[in-house]
């Protein structure tokens, strides 16, 4: 084993001695946030600089999950790297392995039959519903509401037994292949969707946003914190719902089209102009109630055919270069990989993780915030630690 | 028509709540589930004046496992499914030990779940050494276990082993729900026999 000595961040820094109006002598004061810590989401660890309620400095310090996946797309075949691609945002797998098989397939020139085009349209909206519904539930907790954790979960453990029905795994599913995908759907499995999204549906309206959009307390929390202006958001590199929640109407799937969501009619982005935390939970709700109604558009024109396209037995990826981008549910998610056409795996296979961009403007956006905010601000800029550490 | 399943000499005598039906409730191992029965010293029970006759280390083992409260560290993947093990389509709370404490020194069970780094290594041995004593370690994953599918990466662990002792490992990657149920229970298993 390797040394796991690792020297502790110096943090003793100089204070400055702050006079207060009644005559105290006060100091700034470090606090420590993480990396074990529930309201991180993960392993990030936040270094404030306090005074007193108020936050003056915040340095997000990042790499606890750093497990060198880059390194191990370029160890691996290119088979073999969709299954990783699924580790980094371990939320909302399946939109990173669309990343991953998109940019082999750009790569190779390979026509992806129609039907599997649709079925990954309806996975992907799945996912994306999957990583949005436990945004909620752990937002909720972060804000201090604990039912709508145990609703969430409820709806996405529906998702998952569909999801396990159809690759056999409830997270990690290593479902996509070049060219399409592992497995047809099992019979039956469209009904079952349906009827998961009639009653999904009812519980958006029903309960999550009974429960959170007129509840005072919530709207205390969310209303006017933590908001990000347009241009700040476009400067910093946001994509995803919290550009969108910001006013900037930006979608991948209408301005930078891939699969066949250019077909879908019912593909209109969620924008809400005001970029504050409540702007963000509307983005993301409404990105649910779209992800319903695509997913019965695409169930309408599901096409017949192969669900992959035929490559022969052994497929060899030629010499080429592709930056392939989906837009995932927290930003734009891109492969940049390199083959050489020899070797068997890819010289070098970049990732690009929304959450690492949008966990930007942390510093930014905490700084002059209460720290009682902190908690609810980072919570709405919804990242996941394996994306941003990767 | 009903039937009658009670012994015979018990056949036409009106029907005696605590003795034909308190006495014919299965039969159920320690554990909970259908596991292998636990060899324990029995402790003999005297019924009239409710006298309970065992050790203390029985006493004490038997506490202990019951309702184990769990520290929440979730590392990756795995952590999710933690969070689904407590949700309510799983309800960990059905076993007394749904309480995912944030802080060490209120927990007694360190569920690892997830991938370690190098750079998290001296943090999760950390937080072993603040929690109180008697204290048990899962290694929820195959990333925990082993290493896993990352065992050539150069920043992770091979197994969280190698700094913590581990008492129960559970598979999978990530494991199900029930897994980490099976885990958790094999755990209470190995409490109750003083481990």
């Amino acid at each position: 084993m390797r040394s796991t000595e690792i020297r502790q961040e110096d943090t003793l820094v100089d204070l400055p001695v702050i006079e207060s109006e009644e005559g105290l002598e006060t100091e700034e004061l470090i606090l420590n946030m993480g990396p074990q810590h529930p309201s991180t989401h993960g392993v990030l660890r936040l270094v404030l600089k306090m005074s007193g309620e108020k936050v003056v400095e915040c340095i997000p310090v990042m790499g606890y999950l750093h497990r060198g996946l880059e390194k191990i797309f370029e160890w691996r075949t290119f088979h073999q790297g969709i299954r990783y691609a699924d580790q980094a945002d371990y939320v909302s797998n399946m939109l990173n392995e669309h990343a991953y098989a998109g940019a082999m397939e750009a790569i190779g020139g390979i026509d992806v039959p129609r039907r599997a085009e649709y079925i990954r349209v309806i996975v992907d909206e799945m996912s994306r519903c999957a990583s949005h519904l436990i945004w909620l539930g752990t937002y909720g907790l972060d804000v201090g509401a604990t039912t709508p954790f145990l609703w969430c979960l409820r709806d996405r453990e529906e998702i998952l037994d569909m999801f396990e029905e159809l690759c056999g795994s409830r997270m990690n599913f290593n479902y996509y292949r070049p060219g399409g995908v592992l497995y047809d759907l099992p019979q039956g499995w469209l009904g079952k969707v349906e009827r998961f999204l009639e009653r999904f549906e009812l519980d958006i309206d029903r309960d999550y946003m009974r429960i959170l959009e007129g509840n005072e307390i919530f709207l205390e929390r969310t209303v006017g914190v933590g908001t990000i202006p347009a241009d700040v958001a476009k400067a910093y590199g946001i994509t995803g719902p919290m550009l969108r929640g910001s006013g900037v109407d930006w979608d991948l799937r209408r301005d930078r089209p891939y699969s066949i969501y250019p077909e879908l009619k019912t593909l209109t982005p969620v924008v809400f102009p005001e970029g504050d935390a409540f702007a963000r939970f509307k983005v993301r709700v409404g990105e649910m109630r779209l992800a319903i109604k695509l997913i019965r558009e695409a169930i309408a024109n599901l096409p017949g055919g192969a669900m992959r396209a035929r490559l022969g037995h052994v497929w060899k990826c030629p010499k080429g270069e592709a930056y392939y981008t989906v837009e995932g549910a927290k930003g734009e998610v891109g492969i940049y990989m390199i083959s050489d056409g020899r070797s068997p795996n890819p010289v070098r296979a970049k990732m690009r993780g929304p959450s690492f961009n949008n966990l930007q403007i942390a510093p930014w956006i905490l700084r002059g915030r209460l720290v009682a905010d902190v908690v609810a601000i980072l919570g709405s800029l919804d990242f996941v630690l394996g994306e941003v550490d990767r | 028509m009903v039937i009658d399943e009670r012994p015979a000499e018990r056949k036409g005598v009106p029907i005696d709540f605590e003795e034909d039906i308190i006495q014919r409730r299965p039969v159920t191992t320690q554990t909970g589930l259908g596991g292998e029965e636990v060899p324990l010293h029995r402790p003999a029970i005297a019924e009239d004046d409710n006298v309970v006759f065992t050790t203390v280390t029985n006493l004490v083992n038997w506490a202990r496992s019951r309702s184990p409260w769990p520290l929440g560290y979730g590392l990756a993947c795995c952590a999710i499914e933690m969070f689904s093990a407590a949700g309510a389509h799983h309800d960990l709370s059905r076993f007394g030990m749904e309480v995912f404490r944030s802080s060490p020194r209120q927990a007694d069970v360190m569920i690892v779940a997830g991938t370690v780094t190098h750079k998290m290594a001296p943090r999760l041995r950390r937080l072993y050494e603040q929690m109180p004593e008697p204290k048990w370690v899962i290694a929820m994953g195959n990333c925990a276990s082993s290493g896993g599918e990352f065992w050539d990466s150069y920043s992770t662990l091979q197994g969280v082993d190698t700094i913590v002792p581990v008492d129960v490992y559970v598979a999978g990657c990530p494991p199900r729900p029930e897994a980490l149920f099976e885990g958790l229970l094999r755990l209470r298993e190995k409490i109750s026999r003083g481990g």
